[in-house]
């Protein structure tokens, strides 16, 4: 069953507006984290082991944590530039609640003293934007933001910024380049963000759904939290649900929350006519897992681990019987090659390579050795590079050609496809 | 010689404004690119020298912001950019067909402008649409849960 700590007045209209939000309980946590000491805040946080929920899952007190205690000025950015395939929360985050983000960030940015926030939306949502735009001035307006917030002597200024097409930009460090008007290339790390970011100032870079479960944790407290979930994985996460089920969206549920059960209950089993057969968990990025791992999973961040997987951003992607492993091998891969950002040799040229071997296989224009070299193309691509992004092209490679194997083979000895489908690869030229 | 690219001025006047709204100026060359391709339709040569002068900022620094981010058009596009998404979960409901459908309906191929320079379809990366898949964004505005009949409809609206 949905556990909607977060999302439980979605679907209500008034809540996308102050008015309604405050009527709804909307900044009553600001009001509690005012009159509390900073540090307070960020042992809250700490306390309710919150781990961030853009993909890398990191704690978040202790990110925090990182931060130097000399008085310098910080900064503090929401990253909004949702881009990992398969995952659409944090936009209906930003659509159904921007209050519920901004509160977050306030909390936030008075835990780890910022006088500055950006929030970094993806320039394809521009709707969003202005959502999130014209929530901000209502703040202003009401003095949630700006100087001396609700008579704290708090000040906070935020803002907007919108970007403008690039996946990478969803590294912390590029997201930073970007806003900074550069190009949205990662940095190597260290330094981390929190000792040299924005303007080489310290910065911490927190994801919309982290930030939004603030302010529940404020005002609910981290023993509450930590009632949901595992041990490891606390609290309730939205997990974005796509693929040929009868009821694809988000749905917020406890961690650990069997991915047997979010599939039959929350989502209404498969669309007619169509069987599971594999789940990517938590965004492209993540290694497929096949029926029977799926079947078991639980959607936390140990069971992922234990499978060889990760629950990454929870873009949770159900694949069908009705598709073909190679055709959809060769769509990420031309993703990521699209996508690399070019400072990096073994990711540029390798995300090329796996791009053309998995579109040859397709073709039928491989022999049975391409598949031991797309294995190894990808093996060699992980951990030698600035950024996730090489690892995170090599996982489906690695585990797509290990666990679907004969797909592969097929399209290579039979020069067509072995499924019933759509297959799109046998026609690439 | 062609004539001389001008930035209409309530368009230098949100430029000026973005050049002071962020720590570094440098900041302000996403937003300006986005007035500037506004203005323009797309970004050549001439756009990044206007601009780099307008913001007093090197041209090379322009350019390289420019070539980097998809969304800034380096071609012209049509009046109604339908961008389409094919990545993989939009690809397993039938994204790649419903590209293809559009294409046939306006007579064009991917990547071209109509003869009427009204349309361009493009495929794209994840927009983050997809549990309504198969979906298009068309210039700033989201269509979701599309079918050919809503497509029909929806082609219709914008001739």
């Amino acid at each position: 069953m949905e556990v909607k700590l977060l999302s439980e007045h979605y679907d209500k209209k008034e809540f996308r507006h102050l008015e309604g939000y405050q009527k709804l309980g909307g900044y009553s946590a600001l009001k509690k984290a005012l009159k509390m000491k900073p540090e307070e805040i960020v042992a809250e946080v700490k306390n309710s082991g919150l781990r961030g929920r853009g993909g890398a899952g990191f704690p978040t007190g202790m990110k925090w944590g990182f931060l130097p205690q000399n008085g310098e000025p910080r900064f503090l950015l929401c990253n909004a530039d949702e881009g990992e395939p398969g995952t659409f929360k944090d936009r209906l985050m930003m659509e159904r609640a921007p209050h519920q983000l901004i509160e977050g960030m306030i909390i936030a940015a008075f835990g780890i003293k910022s006088q500055k926030s950006y929030i970094y939306i993806r320039g394809e949502y521009y709707q969003p934007y202005k959502i999130v735009e014209k929530a901000i001035e209502e703040a202003y307006k009401a003095g949630l933001l700006g100087k001396n917030i609700l008579g704290s002597g708090f000040d906070h200024e935020m803002d907007v910024y919108r970007g403008a097409g690039a996946y990478i930009v969803g590294e912390e460090t590029a997201l930073i380049s970007s806003l900074e008007g550069k190009k949205g290339q990662p940095k190597l790390k260290p330094p981390f963000p929190a000792v040299k970011g924005y303007l080489e100032k310290p910065t911490i870079v927190n994801n919309v759904e982290t930030l939004a479960a603030v302010p529940w944790i404020i005002n609910n407290g981290a023993q509450g939290y930590k009632k949901y979930g595992t041990e490891k994985s606390p609290g309730t996460k939205l997990f974005s649900v796509s693929g040929n089920v009868n009821k694809p969206g988000v749905y917020e549920v406890p961690l650990a929350y069997s991915f047997k059960d979010l599939l039959e209950n929350e989502c209404g089993g498969m669309k007619p006519g169509f069987k599971l057969k594999a789940l990517i968990p938590g965004g492209s990025s993540c290694p497929v897992l096949n029926y029977d791992e799926a079947m078991k999973a639980t959607m936390d961040y140990e069971c992922m681990s234990q499978m060889g997987s990760m629950l990454g951003s929870g873009g949770v992607i159900v694949i069908d019987d009705k598709q073909c492993m190679v055709d959809l091998l060769n769509v990420l891969m031309h993703f990521y090659h699209h996508e690399s950002c070019g400072q990096c040799t073994p990711c540029r040229e390798g995300t090329g390579w796996m791009e053309k071997l998995s579109s040859s296989i397709g073709a039928g224009r491989a022999q049975l050795s391409d598949i031991t070299l797309l294995d190894k193309v990808a093996r060699q691509m992980m951990g030698t590079t600035i950024c996730a992004l090489s690892d995170a092209a090599a996982l489906p490679v690695i585990s797509f050609v290990s666990k679907f194997r004969d797909e592969f083979e097929f399209h290579i000895h039979e020069k067509k496809c072995k499924v019933k489908g759509h297959c799109h690869a046998q026609s690439h030229h | 010689m062609s004539k001389k690219l001008e930035l209409p001025s309530a368009s230098r006047a949100y430029i000026k404004k973005e050049l002071e709204r962020y720590e570094t100026k440098e900041s302000a060359l996403i937003p300006a690119l986005f007035e500037a391709q506004k203005v323009f339709g797309f970004i050549t040569p001439e756009v990044v020298d206007l601009l780099a002068v307008e913001m007093d900022i090197p041209p090379s620094r322009v350019n390289e912001v420019a070539q980097f981010y998809t969304m800034f058009n380096k071609k012209p596009v049509g009046k109604h950019h339908i961008q389409v998404c094919t990545n993989i979960s939009c690809a397993m409901v039938g994204a790649r067909e419903t590209a293809n459908y559009i294409c046939k309906k306006l007579g064009v191929k991917l990547d071209e402008v109509s003869k009427d320079s009204r349309f361009t379809v493009s495929q794209v990366e994840c927009l983050g649409s997809c549990g309504t898949a198969p979906m298009a964004q068309i210039n700033d505005d989201y269509y979701e849960n599309l079918d050919q009949q809503k497509i029909d409809k929806l082609l219709e609206s914008l001739k």
